[in-house]
């Protein structure tokens, strides 16, 4: 991955009829990266991905491509591919031939035409028998290998990804996640995956942007998206949260709903006074005070527990705290919290791994 | 289960295999045994010969059904070229439009193809709407549009465009939307679209509307009596003849077989061809 820029939106609106579904969006995509776009159902992802290929035209803004102008290029014309969500093949067509489309399209000979779908095959790991192989004799797994291949034959300069994975079972999308993680590195393609999956946004990509009803929340590296989030949508978004409203009184001191702090933790927050906040504290930062880890935190809550959840490598915890705020808990296999359903509980966690998100 | 099932189907196809069989196939064979009799008979208690066969090659009657293939070839093709962005429009472009379009063209088959032929006669002849209008604003006369192969191949398109419409749009609609827009992406510019996504994917609907328009047109009657008037004679008007003026079944027989047979080689060429299930709604 270079810092060279290869995709450049600037001001990207889209509206239809009286709804916005784009509110003039911004962003830089860099060349060779691996981004994700997340968002729930409706943030406007699949628009945003629809203006970039060019089957729609944005009502405002420009998309530059390589510091080229693309907004108004039909879609036949732009050196962008995408991978839909159905995946589009040609059912009329053997696996060969779909392959080929691009390159029958652009005029290649026959024989490199040919040359090419085979070396596609290997690098998708499927077998070359499967040239001759009509699509729908071929497993969904299969059938995404294909998908991808036909749109490596076509050697866009950037590859959009359309939530391909999201009808495939959790094994084969796992299986897939890591071989498309593995294909960008081994190609060096640009990818931009839409997904309103985070967990499969974090497996994959170098960067990911989140939207919200039309406009990009936070866009960062999946580490700082997850430790560091801009706002309580992102948040919880981003997994299994808890959350507190904190605020600053003129003082120094902070006040906080629903949890116990030590008095040095104000002045650490970083809190203004008279400001407002959420602080953040992911599940498995915090723990359960008293038997064998018994020590407090700068920060505690005291509570019942609610509910115990079997993760396989970990556990999960659901805690009813004393104000009626539902707190999740994780904790390893090892550390696992021995005790009865309903019985009285306190959690701790330090100020340290928490995050605070200002202004809400 | 599935034997039981399997009974059950053929339980049910019963009343309509009868059926099928007193009104199609007896009939059918009826007149196949009628074309191997003597000339002029009417029963069939004779010794076979292939006599009427052989009149046809002799008397020229090939010539009426060159006339009737080669006009339903044409209509076929001229139905083909027009419905075709119409289809898409209804399967694709305007769906609430669709129901609209889709009474006013059934509504045409509520009156008798007959009556709306000879409106388009009164259209059409001399002293009919056209030419009286021309004449009555210009001073200029002409003989009317009547009586020529271009105003019969008119009549064969203007019947039978539903024939092709409705296949066409059942075809052009399983057509899916993202494979065309797939086909675009990777750099398909519309024309090859057409030509690589949607002709061979509606194809189960092209060949279904050509057969039906084709097989319909070949056997056609009325557009060459009313409007082609005696311009060229049409093998089912040489078949009616032979049975009727002629009074020879055997003759009329035969020529009916002959245009049978020819006709149903082209539907069974066609049919196996493509995938009829597909049209029908089952997933390939």
């Amino acid at each position: 991955m270079t810092n060279k820029t290869v995709l450049e939106i600037a001001g990207l609106h889209k509206r239809f009829g009286d709804f916005t579904a784009l509110h003039s969006l911004d962003l830089k995509v860099r060349d060779g990266e691996f981004l994700a776009i997340v968002g729930p159902s409706g943030s406007g992802k699949t628009t945003l991905i629809r203006l970039f290929v060019g089957m729609d035209e944005p009502t405002d803004g420009t998309i530059w491509l390589r510091g080229k102008r693309i907004d108004m290029v039909p879609a036949n014309k732009r050196p962008t591919c995408m991978v839909f969500q159905s995946l589009a093949l040609f059912p009329h067509m053997t696996v060969g031939r779909n392959i080929e489309f691009p390159l029958k399209i652009q005029g290649v000979g026959k024989d490199q035409r040919h040359a090419r779908a085979l070396e596609l095959l290997d690098l998708l790991r499927l077998p070359r028998a499967y040239y001759n192989r009509r699509v729908h004799q071929c497993s969904g797994g299969e059938r995404q290998r294909i998908a991808l291949a036909r749109a490596l034959a076509f050697d866009p300069d950037i590859l959009f990804f359309d939530e391909p994975l999201s009808a495939l079972d959790y094994r084969l999308r796992k299986t897939l996640e890591k071989e498309l993680k593995d294909l960008h590195v081994r190609t060096g393609k640009t990818f931009v995956y839409i997904t309103h999956s985070l967990e499969e946004a974090m497996a994959m990509s170098d960067r990911i942007a989140i939207m919200r009803a039309g406009r990009f929340e936070q866009v960062a590296p999946a580490d700082e998206i997850y430790n560091r989030p801009i706002s309580r949508f992102v948040a919880e978004f981003m997994g299994e949260v808890n959350l507190f409203s904190v605020r600053a009184d003129e003082g120094g001191g902070v006040l906080a709903e629903g949890m116990d702090l030590t008095p040095d933790v104000g002045p650490r927050l970083g809190l203004a006074a008279a400001e407002t906040g959420t602080l953040m504290v992911r599940p498995e930062n915090v723990w359960f005070v008293g038997a064998g880890n018994g020590r407090g935190g700068d920060m505690m809550a005291r509570g019942h527990l609610r509910g115990e959840l079997n993760l396989g490598s970990r556990f999960q915890y659901e805690v009813e705290s004393e104000t009626g705020q539902r707190l999740t808990v994780e904790t390893s296999r090892e550390g696992r919290h021995d005790g009865p359903l309903g019985e009285p509980v306190t959690l701790a966690w330090s100020l340290d791994r928490c995050h605070l998100i200002q202004g809400e | 289960m599935d034997r039981l099932n399997s009974r059950l189907g053929a339980l049910a196809a019963t009343p309509m295999l009868v059926l099928l069989g007193l009104t199609f196939l007896v009939p059918m064979l009826v007149v196949a045994a009628f074309s191997v009799m003597p000339p002029k008979v009417f029963d069939l208690w004779h010794w076979p010969d292939v006599s009427a066969y052989g009149e046809i090659l002799r008397q020229g009657y090939w010539k009426s059904l060159a006339w009737s293939l080669g006009m339903a070839l044409a209509s076929t093709a001229i139905l083909f070229v027009i419905c075709w962005p119409l289809a898409y429009a209804m399967a694709k472009v305007y769906r609430r439009f669709t129901l609209v379009l889709t009474i006013g063209v059934v509504m045409t088959l509520f009156v008798s193809e007959n009556i709306r032929l000879f409106g388009w006669v009164l259209t059409l002849m001399k002293g009919g709407l056209i030419e009286g209008y021309v004449r009555h604003w210009t001073g200029i006369g002409f003989d009317g549009l009547l009586y020529n192969v271009p105003v019969i191949i008119f009549g064969l398109v203007y019947v039978y465009l539903p024939f092709m419409l409705f296949p066409l749009a059942q075809g052009i609609a399983m057509v899916p939307d993202d494979a065309r827009q797939a086909a675009a992406d990777l750099g398909a510019t519309r024309k090859r679209i057409l030509w690589e996504i949607d002709l061979p994917l509606a194809a189960p609907g092209i060949v279904v509307g050509c057969l039906l328009t084709f097989v319909l047109a070949a056997g056609a009657i009325a557009e060459s009596k009313l409007l082609g008037g005696q311009a060229v004679i049409v093998i089912a008007d040489e078949v009616e003849t032979a049975f009727t003026y002629g009074q020879n079944w055997p003759l009329g027989s035969a020529l009916a077989m002959v245009l049978i047979a020819i006709v149903g080689a082209i539907a069974v060429v066609g049919v196996t061809r493509v995938d009829l299930d597909a049209l029908m709604g089952r997933r390939r």
